[in-house]
C-alpha cells in the first residue's frame, strides 16, 4: 500500500482499525483506502463488519486502535458533523430526512443560510437548492415536501445534501435496496458523475451485478477481518463470493424432479379484502412451495396478513384441511397451524431488546410451563435445537437479538416459527437485506421444509429467489392474481410481463 | 479520551453515582480498569448508589441507621411502594399510569367512609371492585381503544378527583371507633413483629417479581412493551395484556388505600395528590425504561427505598420538609441521565 500512497495520496485511508464491543471483535486490523475519483466497493456478509467500518468512517464510532487519514493528514472524527466538515459524507441505507419539511430545508438542515436576527434566508436557500437539484437532474423542486416524494427521490435529497459540502468521500450504504431499475440507472449516472469530479466513492452492496457495473476496486471483509482487495476488471463474481464466504455458491434454478406433494393443506377461494386484493383463489398442498411474485403494493403481503388473522377478509372462504374456517387473530392462526415469517424482521418479527431464547419461544411460551412458571430447561432446549439446525451465530442465548447481524436475526425469526411446527408456513421476503451466504442457507431450508411435508408460501420481490424456491408461482398485479405458472413453464420474461400488467396470450 | 464503553445490550439499566460522571469526564488512566468499573456500575449502579446514600447519611446522623428508623422509613415507603410495583408492570408493558394518585384518594375515601356504614369487610370488597373498575377504564381506553396512555391516565387523574369530591361532597371522612376495628391491622398492626405495611409490600413485591420474571404472562408484558407489533405478530393478545397491566396497577392502589386508610383512620379528599410523581420517581430510580420492555420489580423496590431514605435522611439532617422535593428531583434527573450516559458511553451525544 505504501508505494501507492507515495505516488498518489488516497482521499481517505484507514490503517489497522480495531473496534471491539463486549464479546465481539467487530473490526480486527482493517485497512482500507479510497482514492479520489474511484468507486471502491466494500463487500461482506452481514456481520462481517461493514456497518461498523462505515460508522467509523462517518464519525459515529471511534476506533479503539488504528488511524484515519484524509489526504495524508491523520484526523479524528468524533461526530458525523465533524466527518461531514472534513468532506466525508454517508448516504444512509435508512433515510434520515425530516419528512414534513421542504426539500431545500432538508438539504441544508443544520446549516440553513441566515439573514439578520437569525431568520432563514429563504431566497438563497431555494436558489442554492435549485442549483444542486439541477446538477442531479431531479424531477422535483426545492419547495416540495420530502414526505410526498418517492423513496428514490428522497435518496436524491440525501445525495444533494452530500453535495452541499465539498465532499471528498461519499459512502453509499445499500443505495439501491428500495429503487426500481429505472431509478437505479439515474443513481449510477450520478455516482459516475461524482466520480468524474474526483470524489472518492465507497459503495456498499450485496448485489454483485451492481458492483461489477460500478466498482473500480472491491474490498472484502469477513468476520471483522480484512480479506483482500481485488481490481474489478481482473476478477470474477465467483472469486469475490469465495473471498466473502470462504466457499463457492450455487444459485441456479432448482431441479424440480423430486417434488412429491400431498394433501391440500390450504384452499383459498374468492378471497378479497377491500381495495387491497380481490378474488384471490389458490390451493396449497403439503410438500410444495407456492411463490407469490409481484410489485410492492400488489397485495401479496396483505394476503399473508389476512391468512394470519391480522386483517378481516371482506369476501371469500379459507379452508384448512378441507374444513372451512375463519381466522380471527394471529393467536387463532397459530392454533390452526399457520406461521408467518413477516416482511420486516425489526418491526414485526423481533423484540430487539429481548434475548435470543425468549424471542424464539415467544409464541409458545404459554405451553412451556411447569406449574405456573416458564420452564427454563424447556426453553433452552428449544433454543439450542434451532441454534444448531439454523446455524445461528450468537455468543449465548442471553444476547439481545438487536446485537446480532441481519442474517442471524432472520434465522431467529424463522426458528421461532419452525419451533411452532406449523402445517402451513408463510414467509414474506425471507432474505431481504441479508447477505448471499445466509440467503442460500435460507433457500435451502425452505426447500428442505417442503420436502419434509410443510406447505410453504414464499412471498418475494426478488425474481431469482422466487424462481429458485417455488414449485408454482402466482403473479400478482394490482391486488389480483393475474397469472399462474408452474416451475417448468415459467420464464423471467413472462413473469415480468405478468406483474407489470402486460397481458400475454401465449404461454412462453 | 472522553468515552468509555459499557456493554450495550442486556438491559444495562441502573443508575450511576456522581463518581461515574467524573470517570466519564476525567477518565484516561487505565482504560480497561475504568471499563470494568463502569460496566459494574452500569449494571448494579442502583445498589452502589443505595449503599453510598446509606453510608453518607449515617455519617451525618447516628439515628439514621438505627433499626427503629429503618423500619419507620420502610413502613412509610410501603404505600408508595405497593403502588410503584403495579405501575412498574404498566411501564414495562409500554404505557404510563399517572392516575394512581387520585385513584388512591378515591379508594381511601371510599373504604374509610364505608367502614362505619357497612363494616370493614364489605367496605374493602366494594372499594376493591370500584378501584378495579377504574383500572378497567384505563385498560379499555389504552389497551383496547389504543389511545395514548399519557393522555388517558392524565385525564383520569382529573376525572377521579372529581369523582371523589362528588362521592364525599367535599367532606373529610373518618372512622369513629379507631381502636376497636380489626381494620387497624393493615396500617398500624404488626405480623411477627414486623409492621404489616412492610409485610404487604414485601409479599406484593415477591409475587409480582415471580410473575414478571418467571411466568408466560410476564414474558408477554415484556414483549408487548419491547415491541408491540412484533408481540402481536407472535400471537400475543396485546389488548388483553395491556388491559391486565392496568388492573394490576389498580390492585396496587387498592391495597395502598387499605394501608393508608387503616393507618390514618380518616381521609381527606386529596390525600393521594402528588403520589403519582413519587411513584413514578421510584419506578424511574429503579431503572425501568419509560419506553417499555425493560425493568425489574426488585429494582423498583430499591428505587422506592432510596427515595424514602433520602427524604428521611434530609429530615434527620435538619432540612425543612420541602427540601426533599427539590433533592428528589435532582436525584431522578441524575439517575436518568447517567443511565443513558452509560448506554451511549458519553454524557452528551449529538445522536440519541
Amino acid at each position: 500500500m505504501s508505494d501507492v500512497a507515495a505516488t498518489k495520496i488516497p482521499a481517505l485511508q484507514l490503517k489497522g482499525i480495531v473496534k471491539t464491543f463486549p464479546g465481539v471483535r467487530a473490526l480486527d486490523d482493517v485497512t482500507f483506502d479510497v482514492r479520489a475519483g474511484e468507486v471502491h466497493a466494500l463487500l461482506g456478509e452481514n456481520g462481517a463488519g461493514k456497518s461498523t467500518l462505515m460508522k467509523v468512517l462517518a464519525g459515529m464510532y471511534q476506533p479503539d486502535e488504528g488511524t484515519i487519514e484524509i489526504e495524508g493528514t491523520p484526523v479524528t472524527m468524533r461526530t458525523p458533523l465533524e466527518a461531514k466538515r472534513r468532506g466525508v459524507v454517508l448516504i444512509h441505507q435508512e433515510l434520515s430526512l425530516a419528512e414534513e419539511m421542504t426539500v431545500a430545508e432538508n438539504i441544508y438542515l443544520g446549516e440553513l443560510p441566515r439573514r439578520s436576527l437569525g431568520r432563514v434566508d429563504w431566497k438563497t436557500l431555494f436558489a442554492k437548492s435549485e442549483e444542486i437539484l439541477k446538477r442531479l437532474n431531479c424531477g422535483f423542486g426545492p419547495k416540495d415536501r420530502v414526505g410526498a416524494l418517492s423513496i428514490a427521490n428522497q435518496q436524491m435529497v440525501e445525495i444533494a445534501r452530500a453535495l452541499t459540502v465539498d465532499a471528498k468521500v461519499v459512502i453509499f450504504d445499500e443505495p439501491t435496496a428500495s429503487l426500481t431499475d429505472a431509478e437505479k440507472v439515474v443513481l449510477f449516472e450520478i455516482i459516475n458523475d461524482l466520480k468524474a469530479r474526483g470524489v472518492g466513492i465507497v459503495y456498499i452492496s450485496h448485489r454483485m451485478d451492481e458492483i461489477f457495473t460500478l466498482a473500480d476496486r472491491i474490498s472484502v471483509l469477513r468476520d471483522g477481518g480484512y480479506r483482500g482487495t481485488l481490481v474489478a476488471g481482473d476478477t470474477t463474481e465467483d472469486e469475490v463470493i469465495q473471498l466473502m464466504i470462504g466457499r463457492s455458491l450455487d444459485l441456479s434454478r432448482r431441479q424440480h424432479a423430486e417434488v412429491k406433494t400431498g394433501e391440500v393443506a390450504l384452499k383459498v377461494e374468492g378471497l378479497s379484502c377491500g381495495k387491497l386484493f380481490q378474488d384471490v383463489s389458490f390451493e396449497l398442498r403439503e410438500g410444495e412451495v407456492l411463490g407469490f411474485y409481484g410489485l410492492v403494493g400488489a397485495g401479496r403481503t396483505e394476503i399473508a396478513e389476512t391468512l394470519f388473522g391480522l386483517r378481516r377478509p371482506t369476501a371469500g372462504t379459507i379452508e384448512i384441511d378441507g374444513k372451512e374456517t375463519a381466522i380471527h387473530s394471529p393467536a387463532d392462526a397459530i392454533a390452526k397451524g399457520i406461521s408467518l415469517v413477516p416482511e420486516s424482521r425489526k418491526e414485526q418479527g423481533l423484540v430487539l431488546g429481548m434475548n435470543c431464547r425468549d424471542n424464539i419461544t415467544l409464541p409458545q411460551v404459554g405451553d412451556l410451563t411447569s406449574g405456573p412458571f416458564v420452564s427454563d430447561g424447556a426453553e433452552i432446549a428449544i433454543f439450542d435445537q434451532y441454534r444448531d439446525t439454523l446455524k445461528i451465530k450468537t455468543p449465548s442465548w442471553r444476547q439481545a437479538v438487536g446485537n446480532l447481524s441481519g442474517g442471524n436475526q432472520q434465522k431467529i425469526v424463522i426458528g421461532k416459527w419452525l419451533a411452532m411446527h406449523p402445517r402451513i408456513l408463510i414467509v414474506d421476503e425471507p432474505t431481504r437485506g441479508i447477505d448471499v451466504g445466509s440467503k442460500s442457507e435460507i433457500h435451502d431450508l425452505i426447500r428442505e421444509l417442503a420436502r419434509s411435508g410443510y406447505a410453504v408460501i414464499v412471498i418475494s420481490s426478488e425474481m431469482p429467489e422466487v424462481l429458485h424456491v417455488s414449485d408454482r408461482i402466482l403473479a400478482m398485479y394490482h391486488g389480483r392474481v393475474i397469472r399462474r405458472f408452474t416451475a417448468e413453464e415459467v420464464t423471467e420474461d413472462s413473469l415480468v410481463a405478468a406483474i407489470s400488467g402486460i397481458e400475454q396470450e401465449q404461454v412462453a | 479520551m472522553a468515552n468509555f464503553h459499557v456493554e450495550k445490550p442486556v438491559a444495562s439499566r441502573g443508575q450511576q453515582t456522581a463518581r461515574v460522571a467524573r470517570d466519564i469526564r476525567g477518565g484516561g488512566m487505565n482504560r480497561d480498569r475504568w471499563k470494568t468499573i463502569a460496566s459494574v456500575l452500569a449494571r448494579q449502579g442502583i445498589l452502589v448508589a443505595f449503599a453510598l446514600f446509606l453510608i453518607g447519611f449515617s455519617i451525618f446522623s447516628d439515628r439514621f441507621l438505627s433499626p427503629e428508623n429503618i423500619l419507620s422509613v420502610m413502613r412509610s415507603s410501603a404505600i408508595i411502594g405497593v403502588m410503584a410495583l403495579g405501575v412498574t408492570v404498566v411501564v414495562i408493558g409500554g404505557n404510563l399510569d399517572l392516575s394512581v394518585g387520585s385513584m388512591l384518594s378515591f379508594s381511601t375515601v371510599l373504604v374509610v367512609d364505608l367502614h362505619d356504614k357497612i363494616g370493614p369487610a364489605p367496605a374493602i370488597g366494594v372499594m376493591l371492585v370500584a378501584t378495579l373498575a377504574l383500572g378497567a377504564v384505563n385498560g379499555l381506553l389504552v389497551g383496547v381503544a389504543r389511545l395514548n396512555s399519557l393522555i388517558v391516565t392524565l385525564g383520569m387523574l382529573s376525572a377521579i378527583q372529581g369523582l371523589t369530591l362528588i362521592y364525599s361532597g367535599g367532606k373529610n371522612v373518618d372512622i369513629v371507633n379507631q381502636d376497636q376495628t380489626w381494620f387497624k391491622i393493615f396500617g398500624r398492626g404488626t405480623i411477627a413483629d414486623i409492621p404489616t405495611p412492610i409485610v404487604i409490600f414485601a409479599v406484593g413485591a415477591i409475587l409480582l417479581h415471580l410473575m414478571m420474571a418467571y411466568t408466560p404472562f410476564g414474558r408477554r408484558i415484556y414483549a408487548t412493551g419491547g415491541n408491540a407489533t412484533a408481540a402481536v405478530f407472535s400471537g400475543v393478545r396485546r389488548s388483553r395484556v395491556v388491559f391486565l397491566t392496568y388492573l394490576i396497577s389498580a390492585s396496587g392502589v387498592a391495597i395502598a388505600a387499605i394501608i393508608l386508610g387503616s393507618r390514618v383512620m380518616g381521609s381527606q379528599n386529596n390525600v393521594g395528590q402528588g403520589y403519582e410523581l413519587q411513584v413514578l420517581a421510584g419506578v424511574i430510580l429503579g431503572g425501568t425504561s419509560l419506553l417499555g420492555g425493560a425493568g425489574t420489580i426488585w429494582k423498583t423496590v430499591i428505587g422506592v427505598l432510596i427515595l424514602g431514605f433520602i427524604q428521611n435522611g434530609l429530615l434527620l439532617m435538619g432540612f425543612e420538609y420541602y427540601v426533599q422535593w427539590l433533592v428528589t428531583w435532582v436525584v431522578i434527573i441524575l439517575a436518568v441521565w447517567l443511565d443513558i450516559a452509560a448506554k451511549r458511553g458519553r454524557l452528551l451525544s449529538p445522536i440519541a
